[in-house]
């Protein structure tokens, strides 16, 4: 399938002061044997957003966060962050990213303060700056008292909390984000979403990678959706799902006693979407999918006609989920409704 | 390649004082590893220990009358050797600590941090040759328990030095194995495979004379044994430029060859 949405083909931005792209990938291509990690993935990350990129296992995040982190060096292609070259000026680079990998890059031994302080020595800062920082981040994400503690004595959530303040400490224009929770129960996960929003709003620009629908649609304002290597859509979220075609009216009666009817009056109208018309008897209300506006005016007059009173009508788009079913043929993950820690099972490439 | 590339810049250089506070910072990391866990430095203590008394009253007596003497000569005999095992042993436990921390996420952290990769390695060398000053610490109050006569100060020193400069060269050879291999048990196994025939195929414990004519040719070529024999001369007495020069020599050679290939093997792991 082409790429055929990729927004803006942006020029490379070889300024660091200014520009808008904060991180370009063009072509980029990493092979492990017959394994083709990377197979010429395109990507454009604007300054000051969040852009998630989603796929299985296995479709190529993490060697393309590894790449954009001086970690691995491309076999073709090219990248730049911040207008700094990957491979050719690998250190200037490093001085602007900040990086959370999938497991916690913290070391366990040392202390939270002591792996704090450490980083910010390492980032050039005097030794009283990065007292200073340590205690800054450690307050910021809820750590003071545990500063003292070997990171081996943490939580789950507080190692990984641990891990972005240390990813914070340099002020890092551009935050690689490497599936931020991943292994992580839903309270933890709720918990590393708020400091990544937190963190967003301060300005720095993220990628994320994650497996998650959930994740991407709470933390990116444009997505990446990638496959085997490839990038097989890109574009800012209600722009995919609209692209996925469907969207669904959440129509809700006045009256509950009128669910019914309302219910039967829609099914008449005979419009399939990507699913048939639901009673959500919970909620009060019934789902129907439509595919068009001219579907949309035909629900209204439907409802008219019978006299029933609403109480409101919204648009849903299709979920995530959805949107990569139809995009790629195949499931990106588990339902979404089983936690982040026990969907780890791999979709077979 | 496009134009755009074309207007790159050079790549920034770190200098000598970055370096520095880099690997400061790293030692520091190091150190407090042993204060967390102060039962990594059981081995630092147990091995002078345990060989010592190992070697004197196994070995000692029988060693020592092919020496022209008894147990007490063979005490002057093996502690400058034990001295110069020293180096190596911290050396080969290096390898074995650094694979399991460069399997850990926090190396990816490092390497993504603008900081010369050696540094990394440069301070993980400068806390095991501490480890290593400790453990000789020992070696000399035990040596002194069981007989050993300090006669030349300056000497004992001179060889502490010597042993300290040929461990970190070969700590580079077990820095790249711990970089390359797979697991610590695999650089455990690799390290004892290579130090084992080297340690006992050295005048470290035993004087060669009475070795077979082949492994005799093996141990005068063997670096250990030039450093044992030169530990002796400072210690004790007796001939030692020669000896001395072909350990600095084989410092200076493994350093030379291993450093940049063990730096360069942590720069472009995956």
């Amino acid at each position: 399938m082409a790429p055929d949405t990729v927004i803006g083909m942006t020029r490379i931005d070889n300024n660091p002061n200014g520009g808008s792209i904060a991180v370009s990938v063009r072509g980029l291509v990493k092979h492990y044997g017959e394994t083709k990690a990377l197979d010429g993935v395109d990507l454009d990350v604007r300054e000051g957003t969040v852009m998630g990129v989603l796929g299985p296992n296995g479709a190529g995040k993490t060697t393309l966060v590894r790449i954009l982190s001086t970690l691995l060096v491309p076999d073709a292609g090219q990248a730049t962050v911040a207008g700094y070259d990957v491979v050719r000026q690998p250190r200037q680079l490093r001085r602007v990213i900040g990086l959370t990998g999938q497991y916690a890059s913290v070391d366990e031994k040392l202390p939270g303060w002591e792996n704090l302080y450490m980083i910010g020595r390492l980032l050039d800062l005097p030794r009283k700056d990065a007292r200073a920082r340590a205690d800054e981040l450690l307050e910021r994400f809820s750590l003071t008292d545990a500063a003292k503690r070997p990171a081996s004595t943490y939580s789950g959530g507080m190692r990984r909390r641990l891990d972005l303040a240390a990813s914070m400490i340099g002020h890092p224009a551009v935050l690689f984000l490497d599936e931020p929770t991943t292994g992580l129960d839903p309270r933890t996960r709720n918990e590393v979403w708020d400091e990544v929003k937190r963190m967003v709003g301060e300005g720095v620009t993220v990628l994320l990678t994650t497996q998650y629908m959930e994740e991407a649609e709470q933390l990116a304002s444009e997505l990446t959706v990638v496959d085997r290597g490839q990038v097989i859509a890109n574009g800012a979220i209600e722009e995919l799902k609209a692209k996925v075609g469907g969207r669904a009216l959440r129509v809700r009666p006045a009256d509950p006693m009128q669910l019914r009817p309302l219910a039967a009056a829609l099914d008449e109208l005979g419009i399939t979407g990507l699913a048939t018309t639901t009673v959500d008897a919970a909620r009060g209300d019934v789902l129907v999918p439509i595919l068009s506006d001219e579907q949309l005016t035909a629900v209204v007059n439907a409802v008219t006609a019978r006299g029933i009173t609403l109480s409101s009508i919204t648009t849903e788009l299709p979920s995530l989920d959805e949107v990569f079913l139809s995009l790629t043929g195949h499931r990106a993950s588990a339902p979404q409704d089983a936690t982040p820690a026990d969907t780890r099972e791999e979709v077979a490439v | 390649m496009s134009a755009a590339t074309a207007t790159v810049t050079a790549d920034a250089r770190i200098p000598l004082r970055g370096h520095l506070r880099h690997t400061g910072a790293l030692v520091r990391r190091n150190l407090l590893w042993i204060r967390q866990d102060p039962e990594s430095m059981f081995d630092a203590i147990l091995f002078p220990v345990i060989f010592t008394l190992l070697f004197v009253y196994v070995f000692g007596g029988s060693i020592g009358q092919s020496l022209g003497g008894g147990q007490e000569a063979y005490v002057q005999y093996v502690v400058p050797g034990l001295m110069a095992m020293m180096g190596m042993n911290m050396a080969q436990g290096v390898g074995t600590g650094f694979n399991t921390d460069f399997n850990s996420g926090v190396m990816d952290r490092f390497r993504s941090l603008p900081i010369g990769r050696g540094s990394v390695l440069f301070a993980k060398i400068a806390v095991e040759v501490l480890r290593m000053l400790f453990a000789t610490v020992i070696l000399m109050i035990v040596g002194v328990l069981v007989g050993f006569d300090i006669t030349n100060w300056a000497g004992l020193l001179a060889s502490v030095g010597l042993s300290a400069v040929f461990g970190s060269a070969l700590m580079w050879v077990f820095l790249t194995l711990g970089v390359i291999m797979k697991s610590a048990q695999s650089v455990q196994a690799m390290g004892f495979l290579v130090l084992m025939p080297l340690q006992f195929g050295s005048s470290i414990f035993a004087p060669t004379q009475s070795m077979p004519g082949w492994l005799q040719a093996f141990t005068d070529y063997n670096p250990l044994s030039a450093l044992a024999d030169s530990a002796r001369g400072l210690m004790v007495g007796g001939p030692v430029a020669h000896d001395l020069w072909l350990t600095l020599g084989w410092s200076a050679a493994i350093t030379a060859v291993m450093a940049p290939v063990a730096i360069h093997k942590f720069r472009t792991k995956n």
